[in-house]
């Protein structure tokens, strides 16, 4: 990992960052990375055997799409924590 | 006066119900040893205006007798919450300034639960930013100091709780367990942390910090007091579909009192001799409880925190995506509209906050993908089926907490691997999705201070039951 790749996921993740702060990430990331790293040591052995079952972790759980609240119920509760609002309406600068 | 510090949960419902003292009595001397003790802790961000009220409505139901109480088993009882748990009505700011000035919309349902068992919600106690670290260094509000030593953090991220109850501010507290956030801070404390089987207890109004591993659970003086609020909170919750109910965890097997220890994993490197030794009397102290004790071989277990470090930073940077400035909390103007997003995230998230999301950002990113994440998620599976395999034959396994004693204040903040390595015992339980607890396990005289230490135990999923059984027995509590 070099700096212009941290700046690069900064801008990714729409954090703005200083250079020099960018500059320190940078050897945090390889040490951390490199630490981390060792992910790849599965054994295939256990690989195998893992793809055989299957564990409740990974399960889906799915419901009906219904029984929605009543339209409005939350809408000035959640408004009164919004910065900016116009109205019933969640405010943001003009994007075009 | 009341000395919370003497009191369990237990004894202080007792007495409510003998009428020795009033819940209003109890919440005054919670409020009183705030007052007292908490400017030199910091402990608590905020004491709510509203406790003696709530006080004065269970007084009431207290009136009513017995039928209420059995309903209610902590009806009178003050509970503090860490602040990543929305509370109606009140701040929730989860340690960051990015939920400056937010207020929750509703109650989270662990509080909900806590409500309707009688509890008095005292206030939300101090954290790190969105539970991301193992000292209480990283909240946007100060740091939080260990009552055993003023100069040392309590651990984290549910510092806050965990100093709260060992100094006697309150009778309980609950905290959010990610990697080891409630023992980690337990164990630097000297108090008990349980958490939870994945899915035990609804992650509904918790401020998400990695969906897949966090838990909430509670920190109390005795185990029994565990007990009581993990009934309390636990159940399925339509709001969290991960919830599980009773049944999902089929018993596998009888209580034994057979504990496993992964020698070749609690004999590792940046052990503190304390812990060695302190971990050697604990082995021997269950042998001598009539447990059995047998050396296991986990080969995989020992990767643990790494993938721990790349699926926990990957989750955060999605899950911290909602804070833009738009919607709730932190709002700073730019030139237009994803100005705003780069300047509101760039000064509302404190120093690990961004770390971790860049880091988060950069294991998911096209290019990294399979190595990191991928691979990540295939050692969690083979973690996971490596601990449930050994669960058919051991009813428990046993490791220190932490590697070390509590750390000064300071001291690791600026090598975040060695602050990520606090977490190496406790990270698995997340991993896998295995209760965990905590437990005191003794003393040591650091620099003329005597720190507690903790053991861990951890059992099969589902099995909360074994935990108490074996930690009472430890403790000498009776049941």
């Amino acid at each position: 990992m070099d700096k212009e790749k941290v700046l690069k996921m900064a801008i990714l993740a729409r954090i703005k960052l200083a250079d020099e702060e960018a500059e320190s990430l940078t050897g945090e990331f390889n040490t951390i990375l490199n630490y981390v790293g060792e992910v790849n040591n599965v054994s295939s052995n256990s690989l195998e055997k893992m793809q055989k079952k299957d564990t409740h972790i990974s399960a889906n759980k799915m419901r009906e799409d219904n029984n929605p609240h009543e339209s409005g119920l939350y809408t000035k509760k959640i408004l009164e924590e919004a910065p900016l609002k116009e109205g019933n309406y969640i405010k943001v600068k003009k994007i075009l | 006066m009341i000395d919370i510090s003497k009191f369990s949960i237990k004894d202080a419902r007792l007495s409510l119900e003998r009428k020795e003292f009033s819940a209003r009595e109890l919440v005054q001397a919670s409020l009183d040893a705030i007052k007292k003790k908490d400017q030199d802790i910091k402990a608590f961000l905020e004491v709510f205006d509203d406790v003696e009220e709530q006080a004065d409505e269970a007084d009431k139901k207290l009136k009513e007798g017995e039928s209420a109480s059995r309903r209610m088993p902590l009806l009178g009882i003050p509970v503090a919450v860490k602040d990543n748990m929305l509370v109606e009505g009140k701040r929730a700011t989860a340690g960051s300034k990015i939920l400056e000035g937010f207020i929750a919309p509703e109650d989270s349902t662990a509080v909900k639960k806590l409500r309707e068992a009688g509890a008095i919600i005292l206030g939300r106690t101090n954290m790190d930013e969105f539970a991301m670290g193992s000292s209480t260094e990283n909240s946007a509000y100060g740091v939080t100091k260990n009552p055993h030593d003023l100069l040392r953090v309590p651990g984290g991220s549910s510092g806050g709780s965990s100093a709260a109850v060992a100094s006697g501010l309150v009778l309980a507290a609950l905290g959010s367990d990610t990697g080891g956030s409630i023992r980690q801070p337990a164990a630097f404390c000297g108090v008990i942390g349980l958490k939870p089987t994945y899915g035990r207890v609804s992650r509904s109004g918790l401020i998400a910090l990695a969906s897949s591993l966090d838990q909430i659970g509670p920190f109390t003086k005795t185990i029994a007091d565990a007990e009581i609020l993990f009934d309390v909170i636990k159940g399925q919750d339509r709001f969290d579909s991960t919830t599980v109910s009773e049944e999902t965890y089929p018993v596998p097997r009888k209580f034994a009192k057979v504990i496993g220890v992964p020698q070749d994993f609690v004999e590792r490197e940046g052990m503190d001799q304390s812990v060695i030794n302190n971990f050697k009397e604990v082995v021997n102290k269950f042998k001598s409880l009539g447990y059995e004790i047998k050396n296991i071989e986990l080969p995989h277990i020992k990767y643990s925190l790494s993938a721990y470090y790349i699926i926990m930073p990957a989750e955060a940077s999605s899950n911290l995506a909602r804070f833009d400035g738009v919607k709730y909390g932190l709002h700073k103007e730019g030139k237009n509209v994803i100005e705003d997003y780069f300047q509101t995230r760039g000064e509302g998230f404190g120093k690990e906050a961004r770390r971790r999301i860049i880091l988060g950002t950069y294991v998911l990113s096209s290019g990294y993908y399979d190595e990191y994440y991928g691979n990540a998620l295939k050692m969690k599976r083979v973690i996971t089926e490596e601990l449930n395999e050994a669960f058919g034959h051991i009813d428990l396994i046993l490791t220190p907490t932490t590697p070390t004693p509590a750390f000064k204040i300071g001291e690791k903040m600026s090598d975040p691997l060695s602050m990520y390595l606090a977490d190496i015992f406790t990270v698995p339980a997340n991993i896998a999705g295995l209760p965990s607890i905590s437990v005191p396990s003794g003393f040591v005289n650091t620099e003329g201070k005597m720190l507690p230490l903790g053991i861990e135990l951890t059992a099969g999923q589902g099995r909360e039951d074994n935990l108490f059984i074996a930690g009472k027995d430890f403790l000498g509590e009776v049941s």
